[in-house]
């Protein structure tokens, strides 16, 4: 009746994951509580929940991938103390198949639910706005792409209480999470969560190709796009190539488990290498998905921040360009060792360097921008420039081990560990703070706190290098990554900078929630009247904080690159617009309802309770054939109400 | 001329105003829903070339049971391929009869349509329960595993197909062949030509070469 699903599932003789468990679902439950009493839940259904309003789902996805950075960050701090401490005779609090499970779950949450819910929603919120149009060009649809990735993330933590997560690295390698090896539950967890989540972020792509390329203001040609949506098309286009590589690859490696296959099983014809090959055919351009949304945020921070155009415009859509072509040429440098031989390696590695060359366009352009110019050092500017610094590092570091000769040394270390979460952390989280804190106020038209946001910014800064640089070393001396012991006390001192290191991130994140909090209770003062409190560039600002449903009463006629700019420079536009009908889409409960019925369909396939796996999945497509079947998703705005609401704003 | 003006009536814009080339604003609700489509279609292509290659990886793995070559029936492959190739023929007839706005030709070619892809189902079925029978089943072998995934993920499709025009015909007879009704015809005739491309890929890479 419940498949494989028996109170032996709920760990309880492990305290650590019964107890944050607990403490998580207290925190939900009176989360829960206040929302009844208060009676909140008519609003937050109607405003937010059904909501298909980009802005609205771009702030969802930005809560849903904060709240998982503190899940995510949790592990990674629990695995640090773990290593500082677990040196020669002592073992350390986390036994080895717990340990296991926190890395996995590290990995693969950082990736799937903190760094793509945290890019995906800025593109949500700011690509429309940039390109000055009033929706995408599929709400109903980026709703349900949001509540998948939200089903995805909720069935990743549910593993931590009802049964276990997998003990295979966030890449899942078989043979080892086959079902030979990996026999219970933790591999079914991490399979159709992302599998689930996958089909959110591939109906992303797909949604944000076609806004970008068939939604734009009148006169917006492509070379007048900001280059955040410059990225964004890349980092879409690079979803839909990609991702469904990923889907077949998780297919097979769930056929295989589920019903005896042999795809990459020891046996019967199975190959592992091919899972490998598959994997990083999607892992390699995924993180570029991550990275180039974020280059797009440094280019409209940089340019803001200066005063200037960024410099060589055409240059960086050119290098976002050949990044997004390159990225599908290099997926074998994550396994040189496999032994594909010399001249399959020499060709992957030296594509491998060739992308410094695009990237190191890129860097020179915001060095030139920022060249003469009026630099004015809010926190968005401080974590551009910091990444300047520190991505030039992880990004000297990739190609030395783009190197294969010196991969076969430092393949699998602590190396490798650093290089990746220099790029990622200097680069993508980065990117995603800068963003954060420059869109904050239109998002919610008041200014985040300056002083908590610098102090947050050197606290990541600092953290970083404190936690990383130890590790590039420790790399270089031989240590292997994914060691729940260490066996070589001489490697200790370094384990115990890099554990400060991560108490100092621990402060920089401390520092963002101080700073959120003092934001709101101090929002009065803090308001944003004019739209535009960073003297802006771009089309986003010449609309009101927040921004009304329909974003541009009017839709703005674009002329140039900085549309924004040139409009302030040639003094404001005439005070009476000619206000026409507009059509806004309708609320829609198909995101969420389709999501609840994922959430039973996933967790019967995981549990093996098929009569409840077919049952969510049979009512899950009914929603989305009821939502298919109407024909009115669309309500009209006439133009005396637009301008009734226009004058009250 | 005003945007909603433009939405009405897209053909008789001139080419420097024409919508969603940035000349002239946002393309209208036919061209977006048509691309977007477009857009999952070729993404959709990308998860079978992953299923392809995996195939092509496959091909020698055969751990000592069957190989293609003594597993299929060329003839029947053969008579699967006309009746979708006849299928898609069809289908086409009826996207014409629906731009023309003919719902009695239409639903005639929809039910061919649904015929022949219910037939290329029925046979595809039966050779599978013939394979499994013959203990040449997807778990057999590394080989069979790829064959099965890579054909039975195209038959999934094909079925998927035939429950949406089932969905489809039943909005036809309910709402009449209008605009928003026409344009989800539109993406199912492309959904239906793109399963055909594939199995011309399926029948020359899996059947042809085998055998």
């Amino acid at each position: 009746m419940l498949g494989r699903l028996t109170w032996a599932a709920i760990p309880i003789n492990e305290p650590l994951p019964i107890i944050s468990g607990a403490a998580v679902g207290l925190f939900v439950l009176a989360v829960l509580i206040t929302i009844t009493v208060k009676g909140w839940w008519p609003y937050l259904w109607r405003e937010w929940l059904t909501s298909v309003d980009h802005k609205r789902i771009g702030i969802m996805y930005i809560v849903l991938g904060l709240v998982m950075l503190l899940r995510g960050f949790s592990d990674a701090i629990m695995m640090r103390t773990q290593q500082a401490i677990a040196v020669g005779t002592a073992q350390g609090y986390l036994p080895p198949e717990h340990y296991d499970q926190v890395f996995s779950a590290h990995g693969t949450i950082m990736i799937f639910f903190v760094a793509m819910p945290l890019v995906i929603g800025l593109m949500n919120f700011a690509v429309p706005l940039q390109l000055g149009v009033r929706d995408v060009a599929f709400p109903v649809l980026n709703s349900i792409s949001l509540w998948l990735t939200a089903t995805g993330a909720l069935l990743i933590n549910a593993s931590l209480v009802i049964g276990n997560f997998a003990r295979t690295g966030w890449m899942a390698y078989p043979p080892l999470s086959e079902l030979a090896f990996s026999p219970d539950v933790g591999v079914d967890y991490y399979l159709w969560s992302l599998q689930i989540s996958g089909v959110g972020s591939l109906l992303t792509g797909i949604n944000f190709v076609t806004t970008i390329l068939k939604l734009r203001a009148p006169g917006m040609t492509y070379f007048r796009m900001p280059v955040f949506c410059w990225t964004a098309l890349a980092s879409s286009l690079l979803i839909v190539a990609a991702f469904p590589i990923l889907t077949a690859t998780f297919i097979m490696l769930l056929l295989d488990r589920h019903l005896g296959m042999h795809f990459f099983t020891n046996d019967a014809g199975g190959n592992q290498m091919m899972y490998v090959n598959l994997f990083w055919a999607w892992g390699h351009p995924e993180v570029y998905i991550l990275i180039l949304p974020a280059f797009g945020i440094y280019s409209e921070v940089v340019a803001t921040f200066s005063g200037k155009a960024l410099f060589s415009y055409r240059s960086m859509v050119w290098a976002t360009l050949g990044i997004c072509i390159l990225s599908f040429m290099v997926w074998l440098h994550h396994f040189f060792t496999m032994g594909a031989g010399a001249d399959v390696n020499a060709f992957f590695g030296i594509m491998s360097s060739v992308i410094a060359v695009p990237t190191g366009v890129k860097v020179f352009n915001w060095l030139f921008t920022m060249f003469r110019g009026r630099i004015v050092f809010k926190t968005p500017m401080l974590f551009a420039v910091g990444f300047i610094v520190t991505f030039a590092i992880g990004g000297l570091t990739g190609v030395l081990l783009a190197v294969p000769p010196v991969d076969f040394v430092l393949h699998n270390s602590t190396f490798l560990v650093a290089h990746f979460h220099n790029v990622i952390i200097g680069g993508v989280l980065f990117g995603v703070l800068a963003g954060i804190n420059y869109w904050f106020p239109k998002a919610f038209g008041f200014t985040l706190d300056e002083r908590l946001g610098r102090a947050s910014f050197w606290c990541w800064l600092i953290g970083f290098y404190l936690a990383f640089m130890p590790l590039y070393a420790l790399g270089l001396m031989g240590m292997t990554r994914r060691l729940e012991h260490i066996p070589d006390p001489s490697w200790q001192p370094l384990l115990l900078v890099a554990e400060a290191g991560a108490i100092v991130i621990l402060c920089a994140i401390l520092c963002q929630i101080a700073q959120l909090y003092v934001s709101i209770r101090t929002r009065e003062q803090r308001r944003d009247l004019t739209g535009d409190p960073w003297n802006g560039r771009t089309l986003e600002w010449s609309t009101s904080s927040p921004p009304p449903d329909y974003n541009f009463a009017v839709l703005p006629r674009v002329d140039s690159i900085d549309a924004f700019w040139h409009l302030k420079l040639a003094g404001r536009p005439p005070a009476a617009p000619a206000y026409e009908a507009i059509e806004m889409p309708r609320n829609s409960p198909a995101g969420f309802v389709t999501a609840f019925f994922a959430v039973v369909m996933g967790f019967s396939l995981i549990w093996q309770i098929w009569w409840l796996a077919i049952l969510g999945f049979a009512a899950a497509a009914t929603v989305v054939l009821i939502a298919g079947w109407s024909i009115e998703r669309e309500h009209e705005i006439s133009a005396a109400e637009l301008a009734r609401m226009e004058r009250v704003r | 001329m005003t945007l909603a003006e433009i939405d009405r009536a897209p053909n008789e814009v001139s080419s420097e105003r024409a919508r969603g080339r940035g000349g002239g604003g946002p393309a209208p609700k036919r061209i977006v829903v048509a691309y977007g489509f477009w857009i999952f279609i070729l993404s959709d292509m990308v998860m079978f070339s992953a299923l392809f290659a995996a195939y092509a990886v496959m091909l020698g793995n055969t751990a000592g049971g069957p190989t293609g070559a003594e597993l299929f029936n060329i003839r029947s492959a053969f008579i699967e391929t006309m009746c979708l190739l006849l299928s898609s023929y069809t289908c086409g007839l009826g996207a014409l009869s629906a731009e023309r706005r003919d719902p009695a030709r239409f639903l005639i070619f929809a039910a061919c349509t649904f015929a022949l892809g219910a037939a290329f189902l029925f046979i595809e079925v039966t050779e599978f329960a013939g394979m499994v029978e013959k203990g040449a089943g997807p778990s057999r072998s590394g080989y069979l595993s790829a064959f099965f995934t890579l054909v039975g993920t195209h038959g999934i499709h094909v079925a998927s197909g035939l429950i949406a025009l089932v969905y489809l015909v039943a909005q036809v007879i309910a709402k009449g062949l209008q605009a928003a009704v026409l344009r989800r015809l539109l993406c199912w005739s492309l959904f239906w030509h793109a399963l055909d491309i594939v199995w011309i890929g399926v029948f020359t890479l899996v059947y042809l070469w085998a055998t």
